[in-house]
């Protein structure tokens, strides 16, 4: 199994910046022509359908290749969830609360420039341009199961490398015990803010240890393409073993804290989203059962399964609660 | 009104009443329910019976304010039938695909999760409502008797929204607008028979002198 090294790239291949910023602006003036003459086409002949049914795959046209490599980390045995499916049934209530309203709307969240901010309990606090967090490690494929607390799950393809690499550039102190992870928030692009009552930005945290899992992933893709914007682009995380709302989306600030940093959901309401959200069938929802999950993408019939304890990633990562009461820390 | 328009009226509310369900079976058998098929026969039973009962409750209030459509009350039994028929359907996915016809999971769910106990209660109540609703039932119970059970529904509908609203994620305001609309329908009872207690008493002043 070839790994590819940051150093197998000679410097000469590397797409000068100017030049990448172009090619990107292109493809986004292409595309947003492209889909504009598109619409104008099917509005002109009355069937708005047809603009639904093409326009995944304009997504899936303009949307940019990675250089990947496999992951011995990745989740086997699995049937993939489609990528209509992985970018069309999306939460994220910035950009409204019906499932296909990302989609619909996250089109103005602005992916290029993008910094990462790291600063609390560290050496020295830096800022991390997008670009050079997408060269930092080889990009890995790694499948892994996606289990929301309402109880649905999907297998996602994600494209990323262990949050672990991006820590150690972040030089940690000894004080910091948690990390926290602050997404981005624009009431300008993010227009459907107020059809909930969160208060934004989204905010995110997880125990160093839980970090620096090798399963917890700096994810930057799916399918082996950038992240559409409804799936929390350029870059988010992913903790396969939680419930998915802990897999906080398009970051901008990652913030290493002494103590445990409030999180959304559990500010929403700490009875029912607790900090540790780790998938668990024996710990139910104040208000419904997480016995058993609904497989997104197959027929009626056949989508119930039995939910696993920790997704199904025990093995991994069930030494990090040894002698934890995960009733109380739910 | 002329029967024919009557019959032709009928049809449509007929042909609109069953739109949901020929969409479900048409999605169902094609597999174009969405990505989350259970989530979404769910969510369209549901929704359908609370857009019934509050259209057949609106029917009283529209009625008062505008005697003029006396004739929706021929409605109002179709409407709630078919309230109920959607909520029997969405009892029945319940059965069916979330508790997998076992009836201990079922029990279990009733007394642990309170949307499942107010839902069962909606369902319950509206039971006895549909069992009423022939002609012969009418008869036998007596116009006033009849209205005091019919009035059940009220009860069912707010169990409903409860029901709902006890579904979605904290803070998640989708169940707001079928809400405001019930609320205003339900308040609009004693509004009216308020306002019309006010013109009576306006007119009969007794003149009498002591």
């Amino acid at each position: 199994m070839l790994i590819g090294k940051p150093s197998d790239i000679p410097s000469s291949d590397i797409t000068p910046r100017d030049q990448y910023v172009q090619y990107l602006n292109r493809r986004r003036f292409l595309r947003g022509a492209f889909s504009g003459a598109v619409t104008a086409g099917a509005a002109a002949l009355g069937a708005e359908r047809l603009a639904e049914v093409l326009s995944p795959r304009i997504d899936a046209f303009a949307a940019t290749k990675l250089r990947t490599v496999k992951s011995p980390l990745t989740t086997t045995g699995e049937q993939l969830t489609s990528f209509q499916d992985i970018t069309h049934y999306n939460n994220f209530y910035e950009f409204g609360v019906e499932k296909s309203d990302p989609a619909q709307n996250a089109g103005g969240l602005p992916t290029r420039p993008w910094t990462v901010r790291v600063e609390g309990e560290v050496k020295k606090p830096k800022t991390f341009d997008i670009e050079a967090l997408l060269k930092l490690r080889p990009l890995e494929d790694r499948v892994y199961r996606h289990r929301c607390v309402e109880a649905w799950s999907m297998v996602i393809p994600w494209v990323g490398y262990s949050l672990s690499e991006f820590i150690a550039q972040c030089d940690p102190l000894p004080s910091a015990k948690y990390v926290q992870f602050l997404s981005y928030y624009d009431k300008r692009v993010e227009k459907w803010t107020s059809e909930t009552t969160i208060n934004w930005p989204y905010s995110e945290g997880l125990r160093m240890d839980e970090a620096m899992n090798p399963l917890t992933l700096l994810t930057f893709g799916l399918y082996g393409e950038v992240l559409p914007n409804q799936d929390g682009a350029p870059v988010r995380i992913v903790v396969p073993w939680k419930y998915g709302f802990k897999s906080a989306k398009s970051i901008v600030t990652v913030r290493f804290v002494k103590n445990q940093p409030p999180t959304t959901w559990n500010d929403q309401n700490s009875h029912e989203y607790g900090f540790y959200s780790n998938v668990n069938p024996n710990v139910d929802h104040p208000r419904w059962s997480q016995k058993t999950e609904r497989r997104i993408g197959l027929p009626f019939y056949a989508q119930r399964r039995t939910t696993l304890m920790f997704n199904g990633y025990g093995d991994q990562v069930a030494s990090l609660y040894k002698g934890m009461d995960l009733r109380r820390y739910f | 009104m002329k029967s024919s328009t009557l019959i032709l009226l009928k049809t449509l509310a007929w042909i609109a009443c069953l739109g949901p369900l020929v969409w479900l079976v048409w999605g169902a058998s094609t597999n174009n329910l969405g990505a989350d098929p259970t989530a979404t026969i769910t969510f369209t039973t549901g929704i359908t019976t609370l857009r019934l009962l509050t259209i057949s409750l609106a029917i009283t209030p529209v009625r008062r304010l505008l005697p003029q459509l006396g004739w929706l009350i021929k409605f109002r039994r179709l409407l709630g039938l078919f309230a109920f028929f959607y909520a029997s359907l969405h009892l029945f996915t319940w059965i069916a695909l979330y508790a997998g016809f076992n009836v201990n999971a079922m029990a279990a769910d009733i007394v642990k999760r309170r949307y499942i106990t107010v839902g069962m209660a909606a369902w319950l109540l509206l039971l006895p409502l549909a069992a009423t609703s022939t002609n012969w039932a009418i008869r036998k119970l007596g116009g006033k008797r009849w209205n005091r059970v019919h009035k059940l529904v009220y009860v069912a509908a707010v169990c409903g929204v409860i029901h709902y609203w006890w579904q979605v994620k904290t803070g998640v305001l989708t169940p707001l607008t079928i809400t405001i609309v019930l609320a205003v329908l339900l308040l609009a009872r004693p509004a009216l028979a308020w306002s019309q207690r006010r013109k009576l008493r306006v007119v009969a002043v007794p003149e009498r002198t002591v």
